[in-house]
């Protein structure tokens, strides 16, 4: 307990806090964390799918995750059923086999939700496309609210991309 | 019985690796497979091709190691009612492989005994192969109702817990049928294929050079790995050698690549034993160390930085000196949380004896990679078959015997650890000159392998050439084929709980295997 106790001690709190080197980070967190707050009483529940990508988009998604970003910290977490979650994150170009999955996913998760496509392959199919197995990009499956390019996007992107769908569909 | 004796006629392929080619009849096929068995070796991949346009039927490849080298066996068929003879029996990792060279080109693995789809489910009709050159999908026909038959367990309380294809957390997508008896799993069966996107039919419209940033994203995080292998089948077939400073620059890449995924996987394997401490300790060794790769490569993953002929980034003295630095504080802290990990009586006494494979089980059924090696498998592309500059590297492979979560932890901690000394080495000892060559012009039907240790195991890249250097078929093989059906075997007795632990200890590709 003790060696745990020190070594925490001596790494300290990474989260970046502003002021931080990247600006854009900066003004994403800031401005996600009143977000969240105004629109989603503090919390928003988010359910990741991968329809077909090729994990790369799942690595930065668990980055965010991680104590530079801390997403949870702004009051966004990651649940395990579409039933208790407020927005779908979806990755890949969605498969054929995984299109019924995906409907049945988002069927699931109740009214108001939103759709954050992330990566490439979400916006347009990316490098796999559409073909006898790929239905290509989200949108093709599911309505999408805000799609977020990269290959895969930056954490720093994906956390722009959720805040641009919530405060788009609060000005709707 | 010899591989020597059957009178197999050799011949020698241009690779970066020992590696033979051999024309075989029916019966060589199977003979030849017994032979590398009884000689220690085992089967990497296996997988078919239409190659009826160049006036052939199809043929089968089986690409297995043996201790002198790789040895690809073809086996050529007629152009109707393609079939050749089931090897599972001896390998039994060629089961879904062969289901799968079935599923893609309607070749039949005479007498196996499961003749279930694999990769199919329902997108495309049984009777239609989207990797025969000729396969039209029809979007009239509508897609096919999706039945598969997992093999049920019948007796006295025993009950089924279906799991995915979207699974609970942030992970790839796949079904998992447990079948238990209150808490302890009986059997599990998975099923694969969900993420099947035609990746082996979108090569087939790509050239050489193209091909690269698709192979980059077969698994993505083993993106070096496969962009490796790619680039040594291309650079094989056409006849080149890239500069020696670009072939270290790639073995730079690709401990770098290991040491990331070992980071992300130990924080995750302490988590998932309760020890979310070990999470956001290597969680953030895990962000320096990418911020690195985007500071001085331009990519968190590396992803594009491997081109056939060489690298498409150099590094200066300043990206040199923040390695050096970078790894002497990883090594420092990598010890801290090892000595915490090993210590922690609640994280052992998860870890120990959980999902065990032991070594006999895993040397029947191939288990391969780094959850090979914690199972007492000792075999590393970087040790046998060194490809440059890994000859001049020495490479000590980690083993252990356990064959548990615990083992395969230790695993990683050592190849770390035994990572990071690698890239202090590699960067002393970095040529100079220049970082690339182009890529010269394969002959049409050439093939070419490439075959690279990456941090989940070894990764295999098979290219048949077309013309003018467009691509005929490309096979890229994971070592997930390999090792998922281990994990069936290795949860049998556990408590549902643990599984996914001893997933995670896994942590085997969704995508690779998926293609
Ligand atoms: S966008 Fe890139 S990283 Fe994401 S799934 Fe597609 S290929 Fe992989």
């Amino acid at each position: 307990m003790y060696q745990i106790l020190k070594q925490i001690v001596k790494t300290g709190i990474r989260t970046e806090r502003p002021p931080q080197p990247d600006e854009a980070l900066r003004a994403a967190e800031q401005r996600l964390k009143a977000a969240v707050l105004r629109h989603f009483a503090g919390c928003l529940t988010i359910r990741h799918v991968d329809a077909g990508s090729c994990n790369g988009c799942e690595l930065e998604i668990h980055a965010c995750n991680n104590p530079y970003y801390n997403l949870e910290g702004l009051g966004i977490r990651f649940v395990a059923s579409p039933r208790h979650a407020d927005m779908l994150l979806v990755t890949g170009p969605v498969s054929k086999h995984m299109e019924v999955a995906l409907k049945r996913t988002y069927d699931s998760t109740p009214e108001p939700k939103l759709v954050v496509a992330i990566g490439d392959c979400g916006c347009t199919g990316g490098i796999f496309g559409e073909s006898y197995a790929s239905c290509g990009r989200v949108a093709n499956v599911i309505p999408v609210d805000v799609a977020v390019p990269g290959c895969p996007p930056t954490p720093t992107a994906i956390m722009q991309g959720i805040l641009t769908a919530i405060t788009a569909r609060a000005g709707k | 019985m010899k591989l020597s004796d059957l009178d197999i006629r050799l011949e020698p392929l241009p690779a970066a690796f020992p590696a033979w080619r051999a024309d075989v009849s029916e019966w060589q096929w199977i003979s030849a497979h017994q032979a590398v068995r009884e000689e220690g070796g085992y089967l990497v991949a296996l997988w078919g091709a239409d190659e009826r346009s160049r006036g052939r039927g199809f043929a089968v490849h089986g690409a297995l190691a043996t201790p002198a080298g790789l040895l690809c066996l073809v086996l050529r068929l007629p152009p109707v009612a393609p079939a050749f003879p089931d090897v599972s029996e001896i390998f039994p990792a060629a089961i879904r492989m062969q289901r799968a060279v079935h599923d893609l080109l309607g070749i039949e693995p005479k007498g196996a005994e499961d003749q279930r789809p694999w990769l199919r489910h329902g997108a495309w009709p049984a009777d239609q192969y989207p990797l025969r050159k000729d396969f039209i999908l029809n979007p009239s026909l509508a897609p096919e109702p999706d039945e598969y038959r997992f093999v049920a367990v019948a007796g006295d309380g025993v009950h089924e817990i279906p799991v995915g294809p979207v699974h609970a957390g942030t992970i790839e997508p796949g079904h998992f049928r447990f079948s238990i008896v209150g808490e302890k799993v009986l059997r599990l069966e998975e099923r694969l294929g969900y993420t099947h996107k035609g990746i082996e039919k979108r090569f087939e419209a790509m050239d050489l050079l193209e091909g690269a940033k698709l192979a980059g994203r077969v698994s993505g995080d083993s993106t070096v790995a496969y962009a490796w292998a790619y680039a040594m089948a291309a650079e094989a077939m056409t006849g080149i050698t890239p500069p020696p400073r670009a072939l270290w620059l790639r073995a730079l890449f690709l401990e770098r690549e290991r040491v990331a995924n070992h980071l992300g996987d130990l924080g995750f394997l302490g988590n998932d034993a309760a020890l979310s401490f070990g999470l956001a300790q290597f969680s953030r060794l895990k962000e320096d160390w990418l911020r690195t790769h985007h500071a001085l490569f331009g990519h968190r993953y590396l992803m594009d930085l491997i081109v056939p002929g060489g690298v498409a980034r150099d590094i200066d003295s300043g990206g040199t000196a923040r390695i050096r630095d970078e790894i002497a504080f990883v090594r420092r802290e990598v010890e801290i949380i090892k000595e915490i990990y090993d210590e922690h009586a609640g994280l052992q006494d998860r870890f120990i004896t959980t999902g065990r494979v032991t070594p006999a089980l895993a040397a029947k059924l191939g288990l391969t990679g780094l959850a090979g090696r914690a199972s007492g498998q000792a075999w590393d592309r970087r040790v046998e078959f060194p490809a440059a500059p890994y000859d001049q590297l020495e490479v000590q492979m980690v083993t252990h015997r356990n064959g548990d979560v615990a083992a395969r932890v230790t695993v990683r901690f050592e190849e770390t650890l035994e990572s990071l000394r690698l890239i202090g080495e590699i960067l002393d000892r970095l040529p100079a000159g220049g970082i690339a060559t182009t890529l010269g012009v394969a002959p049409e039907g050439a093939l070419g392998l490439g075959w690279v240790e990456g941090w989940r195991g070894e990764v295999l890249v098979a290219l048949h050439a077309g013309a003018n250097n467009a691509i005929g078929r490309c096979h890229a093989h994971d070592p997930s084929w390999q090792n998922w059906p281990l994990l069936e075997h290795a949860v049998i007795g556990n408590i549902v709980p643990d599984f996914p632990l001893i997933n995670k200890s896994f942590n085997l590709s969704y995508s690779g295997q998926d293609l």
